[in-house]
């Protein structure tokens, strides 16, 4: 059933004097483009794209999509990732033409609606993060962990603080956690976990000093528990003159149940392509809001929406602001999907999807337990990590080899070897938007994975267009585009 | 909870499995003193038919380019979009998967990728192309990090005041902590000077960022500017403008170092600013520093051609603090929607879209100058931007009676340039008919002025 023809690679399928979007002719003066250009400037030629009809792209592209798993055909547990359910109205809501063809240099009377939505946006995500001032411009998380960094350090800066040059982060931390820290011109320090992926409490004590700008936690924690010192750390950072970063990519476990502001927290970022069902994109887009305590405010990038009376506009008039972290105003599309997400649930609603993507994380710890290790214990929040490290020790069975063996049954891997501390890691997030019946079948499929031949799972996946690729060879000599004259 | 699967026999099912009685004890990790004990205080939830309706209210309340004509650009471009992007982008096989690090169960987006890559290498003659960054200006501010490592310089970087300010402000952002100073090439006839550029620089300078078309529409023989800006040791960064590049020379044959684009422009919705795309582009030898996902052709196990990620040691979930770039989300998906118009539009195509830009925004040039009260500000070659001089110096006014007119006239530039409080920036895509663009300049001609500041 395969389409290889349609498959090859578009300069490939290209055929000189094809033609896909033709243009209307010109319908003013037309003068020569010399006249209007320096010679200088103007290629001779066009570049040297493929030359193609619609129906070849069309093809082509129907056929790659079918090359991929997703959300939408497939169970899709990858920790850390929060890959629910994208629900179909957010996307005919972003393509309103009041959200999709609007110009971000609109003079902002005739923006109302749309500033009105973000101004909600705003508001709505610094009440479910217990915090007071929210600036929607990053790009994703990790440009929210940037921002909100450059923010303490333009804080610092602003209260003669200069001297605090270090962060923070637990050796659990996501890996976008030190590179934030090391681009917003830091001194990264890293903190032990316990084996259940809390604070080392003895570690943090002996690493925090006034020399402590920030601590950048991830609570629930990316081994899916929730650290009960929390309250404490936050303290004794506070006590110290620092403050806390927390990581928001967990926030799907703790929607109306705990908020970061009120568990210490003085900034966050959200991933509202994880937790408010933004599309993954295959690798984005997202968007990265954070939210912030009242004091840090000032800093926030700009523009930021504020409401006069019944007016609302984009403010830009924020001396203290650390300035723009990316261009116009921010991810606007995923806000807006956003936005659809949270209005359809409401606050009970928000509560109930935290419940069930806990709910269905424990359920699937109970059944998978038995099977693999999870250092973690009995209890998780919405993600859990199970170790293969036994299997491995026992049959030479890698987290790798399962992974790649939940392909061939229809179940896209677990995070695998993320969280750093956990030997053989596979990092399970079923989301609130899977069955009982597909957490059973998962974790039938995969203890019946444990039962077959190691060499046979080292050689997996058997069923998928492509056997393991050749990542040493891709490294060793990088071919990143394609070149005339190479054959499929 | 239209999405949640559980009934509440399943419920039951699961908590007894896992030996609870409720959902409640689950949750007995979070500490008592910690919990919300109130409901969150936000908006009561809606149905879909509900909330379609209050959706529609709110795009009903925002002016777009549908039912007002635009002349807005400024790096946010009215530009057509096949109805194929949108197909293609709507496939929930693409949206609705995540980042292809399974490389098995990832063909599709791991091709598109290379393909992606392969189509910005051929639009802007570069050797390498990342698998895409969050948009224009952060793209510009990637670069410029860049740039320091390679030449290990960190006393200041160049910017001419015609690049995009935003630009220039996020890089200013990102560098206020590391050291490196940012300076600003003042640019009053519109363009670089390149004698003014040679004298800026010094052995400190990390590199240069210019742009072409610049802000102000503006374009330029490069050749001699990157030359200058090499002779001093520094790196050429050039912003372009995609579309531009189906008529202007590419960067790669003027010898830039690294390439960035705001990516908009190619098939994808202005969208309030944003999803965007990030594009950047370098020589080879820059490859080992670039940030961002890259896909590499390689072989499986069976000697099949596929593609995978690759050089992933330069990113944060390997080298952690010492990634080149903290980027994990990319703009995967628009990237696939560039890469869907250029395959839908092909050479020919291309240069067709920036022919007619280039031609409607010469004749809107022509037609708004016609009256004394406008003129252009700079007396420079332009591609599909201009800007425009207010002899009544009243630009705020003139907008707003063009918008009640049913025109987004263009971006007042006093915002960022307080000596040209008197100027707007125009832009005219393929998509703007005569009509539209006479009717532009009638409107503005009409306009009401305070008579006595027109000369
Ligand atoms: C725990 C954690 N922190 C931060 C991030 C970074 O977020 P983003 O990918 O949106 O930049 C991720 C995403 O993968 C994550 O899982």
């Amino acid at each position: 059933m395969r389409n290889t023809l349609a498959t090859k690679l578009l300069f490939e399928l290209s055929q000189p004097g094809r033609r896909g979007g033709l243009m209307p002719a010109c319908d003013v003066p037309e003068h020569s483009v010399d006249e209007l250009l320096p010679g200088a400037c103007v290629a001779a030629e066009p570049p040297p794209l493929p030359e193609l009809a619609e129906p070849d792209v069309i093809r082509h592209y129907a056929n790659l999509s079918q090359q991929n798993m997703s959300v939408d055909t497939h169970t899709y547990p990858l920790g850390s990732c929060t890959m629910k359910y994208n629900p179909k109205r957010n996307e005919r809501f972003a393509a309103l033409p009041g959200m999709a063809n609007v110009h971000p240099y609109q003079p902002d009377e005739s923006l109302q609606g749309m500033l009105q939505l973000l101004y909600e946006v705003q508001q709505i995500l610094a009440e479910i993060g217990g915090l007071d001032a929210v600036s929607l411009q990053p790009a994703a998380g990790a440009q929210g962990e940037l921002t909100a960094l450059l923010v303490a350090a333009a804080y610092y800066r602003d209260t003669n603080q200069t001297s605090r040059r270090k962060v923070l982060i637990p050796d659990s931390a996501h890996g976008t956690n030190p590179a934030s820290a090391a681009m917003a011109g830091f001194d990264t320090v890293t903190v032990k976990s316990t084996p259940k992926g809390y604070v080392d409490m003895d570690d943090f004590r002996s690493k925090l000093d006034e020399t402590v700008a920030v601590f950048m936690i991830t609570n629930p924690n990316t081994l899916g528990m929730f650290d009960r010192l929390i309250k404490e750390i936050a303290d004794a950072v506070h006590d110290a003159g620092g403050l806390i970063y927390l990581d928001g990519a967990n926030m799907n476990a703790i929607l109306g149940i705990t908020r970061p502001g009120d568990f210490g927290a003085d900034m966050m970022h959200y991933n509202p392509h994880k937790t408010f069902s933004g599309p993954h994109g295959g690798g984005g887009p997202g968007a990265g809001p954070i939210a912030v305590r009242s004091k840090l405010e000032p800093y926030l990038p700009s523009p930021v929406v504020v409401k006069e009376g019944d007016e609302y506009r984009l403010a830009f008039d924020r001396p203290k602001s650390i300035g723009r972290v990316r261009s116009f105003f921010g991810n606007t599309g995923v806000l807006v999907r956003a936005y659809s997400y949270i209005r359809t649930h409401g606050p009970d609603g928000l509560k109930r999807v935290s419940e069930n993507a806990v709910l269905n994380a424990n359920y699937l710890l109970s059944r998978v337990k038995h099977i693999f290790p999870v250092p973690q214990g009995d209890r998780c929040m919405h993600e859990f990590v199970a170790s293969a490290s036994s299997l491995k020790s026992e049959k030479g069975i890698t987290a790798m080899d399962i992974g790649k063996r939940l392909l061939d049954f229809g179940f896209h891997a677990p995070t695998v070897y993320f969280p750093p501390i956990v030997k053989e890691a596979l990092m399970v997030e079923p989301t609130e938007t899977e069955s009982k019946a597909s957490l059973d079948s998962l974790a039938e499929t995969l203890f019946r994975i444990t039962e077959e031949d190691a060499e046979f799972l080292h050689e997996a996946p058997h069923s998928t267009l492509i056997s393991r690729p050749d990542e040493v060879k891709a490294a060793r000599d990088p071919v990143l585009s394609w070149q005339p004259g190479t054959q499929a | 909870m239209p999405y949640v699967l559980n009934t509440p026999q399943d419920q039951a099912d699961m908590l007894a499995a896992i030996g609870v009685s409720s959902v409640e004890e689950l949750f007995e990790m979070v500490p008592a003193e910690l919990r919300l004990d109130r409901a969150l205080d936000i908006p009561a939830a809606m149905s879909e038919m509900e909330l379609t309706a209050h959706m529609q209210a709110l795009s009903g309340r925002t002016r777009n380019a549908d039912d007002t004509v635009c002349f807005l650009g400024g790096g946010s471009y009215d530009h057509f979009i096949p109805a194929v992007v949108d197909y293609v982008s709507g496939r929930g096989e693409f949206y609705t998967s995540y980042t292809p690090y399974q490389a098995e169960a990832s063909q599709g987006n791991l091709q598109a990728f290379f393909e992606y890559q392969t189509l910005i290498t051929q639009l802007t003659g570069m050797d390498v192309s990342n698998a895409s960054l969050y948009d224009g200006g952060s793209s510009a501010s990637e670069a410029v990090l860049m740039c320091i490592g390679a030449t290990r310089r960190s006393g200041k970087v160049v910017i001419p005041a015609c690049v995009h300010p935003e630009y220039r402000q996020i890089v200013e952002t990102f560098l206020t902590n590391l050291n490196v100073q940012v300076e600003v090439l003042e640019t009053p006839e519109g363009l670089v000077q390149p004698d003014q550029l040679a004298s800026i620089l010094d052995d400190t300078t990390a590199c240069v960022l210019f742009q072409q078309p610049n802000f102000f529409g503006g374009v330029q023989d490069m050749k001699e500017l990157v030359e200058i800006t090499h002779k001093a040791g520094a790196l050429a960064v050039v912003a372009v403008d995609p579309i531009s590049l189906g008529l202007l020379t590419p960067p790669g044959s003027y010898d830039a170092d690294i390439v960035v684009a705001e990516g908009q422009s190619l098939g994808s919705p202005m969208a309030f600013g944003g999803p965007y795309l990030g594009i950047m582009a370098c020589k080879e030898d820059f490859v080992r520093r670039m940030p961002g996902r890259l896909a590499g052709q390689t072989v499986d196990r069976r000697g099949k051609r596929c593609w995978a990620l690759t050089l992933q040691t330069r990113e944060q979930h390997i080298r952690r603090e010492r990634a080149t770039s903290n980027i994990c989300t990319n703009q995967g998906l628009f990237a696939l929607r560039a890469s869907v118009y250029l395959a839908q539009m092909g050479p020919q195509g291309l240069r067709d879209v920036a022919n007619l830009s280039l031609q409607k925004s010469r004749y809107a040039a022509e037609q708004i100058s016609a009256n004394e009260r406008f003129s252009l500000a700079f007396d420079t070659p332009t591609f599909k931007e201009f800007v425009v001089r207010d002899a009544a110096g009243e630009v705020e006014s003139l907008i707003k009676h063009a918008l009640s007119q049913g025109y987004f006239a263009g971006v007042p530039l006093g915002q960022w340039y307080p000596d040209m409080a008197d100027c707007f920036l125009v832009c005219v895509t393929e998509k703007r008919t005569k009509a539209e663009i006479e009717g532009l300049a009638t409107c503005l001609a009409q306009a009401p002025a305070n008579a006595a500041a027109v000369r």
